[in-house]
């Protein structure tokens, strides 16, 4: 792989995010931008005036909205200045956040302001993401945003029993998260002893992923200020460094011919290119925290070995023995993750704005007991594309 | 004659639907109720920028600062600053071409904003033409309840 490193250290500066709900009718979309984009700079100490570049992004066709970016411009900030769209799906806000990182490390510009944004209930998604398939082999079978491929998978690797309850151990750790975190949108309060009766009578959406595997549809905005390694010293205490980020797509989104079904994962050989040119050979003591873009309870619990390069059914101890629970040998999302709210275009940022605060120490109520050092944060599309970005307390790598 | 290679070449016929709702969110709201039942046009005033704008916003962009609360009313009376004459026809347009789309500066307000003009030809819209608003008799709840504008003195 062609890659180079940086130019110039990056520092995270200010993290914004608006509540997360299913109804944000009191403001409209570049209102509700707004909300996120004030956030971010009053946490950083910084006006408009300090930005020297805006990135904007969310999901093509989700809110019927053509080049939001430049009407978004009343609550962005953007007039005058220079300014891109990125739109890759799901992991849009990663996409966003890696390219501040390159655009700051480049020296193209100090301070740039990254923002993501969906307003999911305004939209209609299936309409929107059905346009991803190919329109001559795939677009007539899709089946939107949901898929059962990853309980296919554990439930024939594990049997039906183990699988079933590691993904549903695995939706109360997320739910007892998000009951913790104040943006969440969804915290039901679940508890273990209605593990049974949940997998039993949540609503079936296909085979066994059930409504409550299933992330929400949520409203909402993140943004984020990331600044050379000269400016932010200037303008934070403490920036949260941006050590790499690596973004790679090499599935094909509608898996039609199963033997050409690579054998590394995207996520896993994502994983271990970051880890292998950052010398890092155990991930799982590596890093205090992981926030990780999960969509659904069954794809999050799968996708825990790929991330931390385990082999057999390490990742399902992980789970089965709370070790994933704040407090836990390996953390992953305090914040609640994605089954906590999923306001798409912004979901992927929320991921590392979260990695981030618990790098820093103040995410809120659902601090992490301990000190973080080491974060990493992923995303997720549904183009099959994976975005992990590497958050250092310490400039000392 | 098609050669074979063209003729032979699949074409596949989709049609997408995506429907959609528009949160117009607390200040669009008022700018619209207001309209709708007391006939009158809103804009909100930057007291930082001295600048009304009209249709509302609950953020100055030239100063960032929060000017929802702000309220002015401007007048339903004011000047074509800009103009210019749709002539070709299709399914969205509001109405049958040629007919003519006006930025309109009201009366109290800093921002032109666009508007359908009737009761002109075309041809004799001029820059500085007073035009005033002529209200829907039925509303939609959109911008929509100002009909039009239309000159106030007969044109020449």
């Amino acid at each position: 792989m062609g890659f180079k490193k940086k130019n110039r250290h990056v520092g995270i500066v200010g993290i914004g995010e608006t509540k997360f709900s299913s109804h944000r009718e009191d403001v409209n979309q570049p209102e509700m931008i707004h909300e996120a984009v004030k956030d971010a700079l009053e946490d950083a100490g910084l006006t408009m005036d300090d930005i020297d570049c805006v990135v904007h992004g969310n999901m093509e066709l989700f809110e019927m909205v053509h080049q939001p970016d430049l009407w978004h411009t009343l609550g962005t900030g953007a007039r005058g200045k220079d300014a891109f769209r990125l739109t890759t799906g799901g992991t849009t806000g990663g996409t966003l956040v890696g390219a501040a990182d390159n655009l700051v490390a480049a020296g193209m510009y100090d301070t740039v302001l990254a923002i993501g944004f969906e307003k999911l209930q305004e939209g209609h998604t299936t309409g929107g993401i059905t346009n991803m398939a190919d329109p001559l082999w795939a677009r007539k079978l899709q089946s939107g945003a949901l898929t059962d491929s990853a309980a296919v998978k554990a439930i024939a690797e594990f049997g039906p029993d183990r699988a079933k309850k590691a993904a549903m151990l695995y939706r109360i750790i997320m739910d007892k998260h998000a009951c913790l975190n104040p943006n969440s949108h969804r915290a039901f309060g679940l508890d273990w002893d209605q593990m049974a009766d949940l997998m039993e009578n949540s609503p079936p959406l296909i085979g066994d992923l059930r409504l409550i595997h299933m992330c929400s549809q949520s409203d909402g905005a993140c943004a984020m200020i990331l600044s050379s390694e000269e400016k932010a010293k200037q303008q934070c205490d403490h920036p949260v460094w941006i050590r790499d980020h690596i973004t790679i797509h090499r599935e094909e989104t509608l898996n039609l011919c199963v033997n050409h079904y690579p054998n590394e994962t995207t996520h896993r050989f994502a994983a271990r290119h970051l880890y292998e040119r950052n010398g890092i050979t155990d991930p799982l003591d590596y890093f205090d925290v992981f926030e990780m873009y999960d969509p659904s309870a069954w794809w999050g619990a799968d996708w825990i070995r790929d991330f931390f390069l385990l082999e057999g059914d390490a990742h399902y101890r992980l789970i089965e023995e709370k070790e994933i629970m704040r407090g836990g040998k390996m953390p992953i999302n305090p914040s609640g993750g994605v089954l906590a709210a999923n306001p798409i275009g912004a979901t992927a940022m929320v991921r590392v704005a979260e990695a981030a605060k618990q790098v820093r120490g103040n995410a809120g109520p659902h601090q992490i007991p301990g000190t973080v050092n080491h974060a990493i944060a992923s995303s997720f599309g549904g183009t099959m594309w994976t975005i992990l970005i590497m958050l250092e307390k310490e400039l000392n790598w | 004659m098609k050669n074979s290679e063209e003729s032979d070449s699949y074409i596949i016929h989709g049609k997408l639907a995506l429907p959609y709702t528009y949160f117009a969110g607390r200040t669009g709201s008022t700018f619209l109720t207001t309209l709708r039942d007391q006939r009158i046009i809103m804009g909100v005033k930057c007291t930082a920028c001295n600048r009304v704008f009209v249709p509302p916003r609950q953020t100055c962009e030239r100063c960032m600062a929060d000017i929802r609360s702000q309220w002015v009313t401007v007048e339903s009376q004011g000047k074509v600053v800009n103009h210019t004459v749709i002539r070709y026809q299709d399914k969205h347009l509001p109405r049958k071409p040629p007919f003519v789309l006006a930025m309109i500066l009201l009366n109290g307000a800093d921002t032109p904003m666009t508007h359908i003009l009737e009761g002109v030809n075309p041809d004799r819209v001029v820059k500085g033409m007073e035009v005033a608003a002529v209200f829907s008799p039925a509303t939609t709840n959109t911008l929509l309840d100002i009909d039009h504008f239309e000159p106030v003195a007969e044109p020449p």
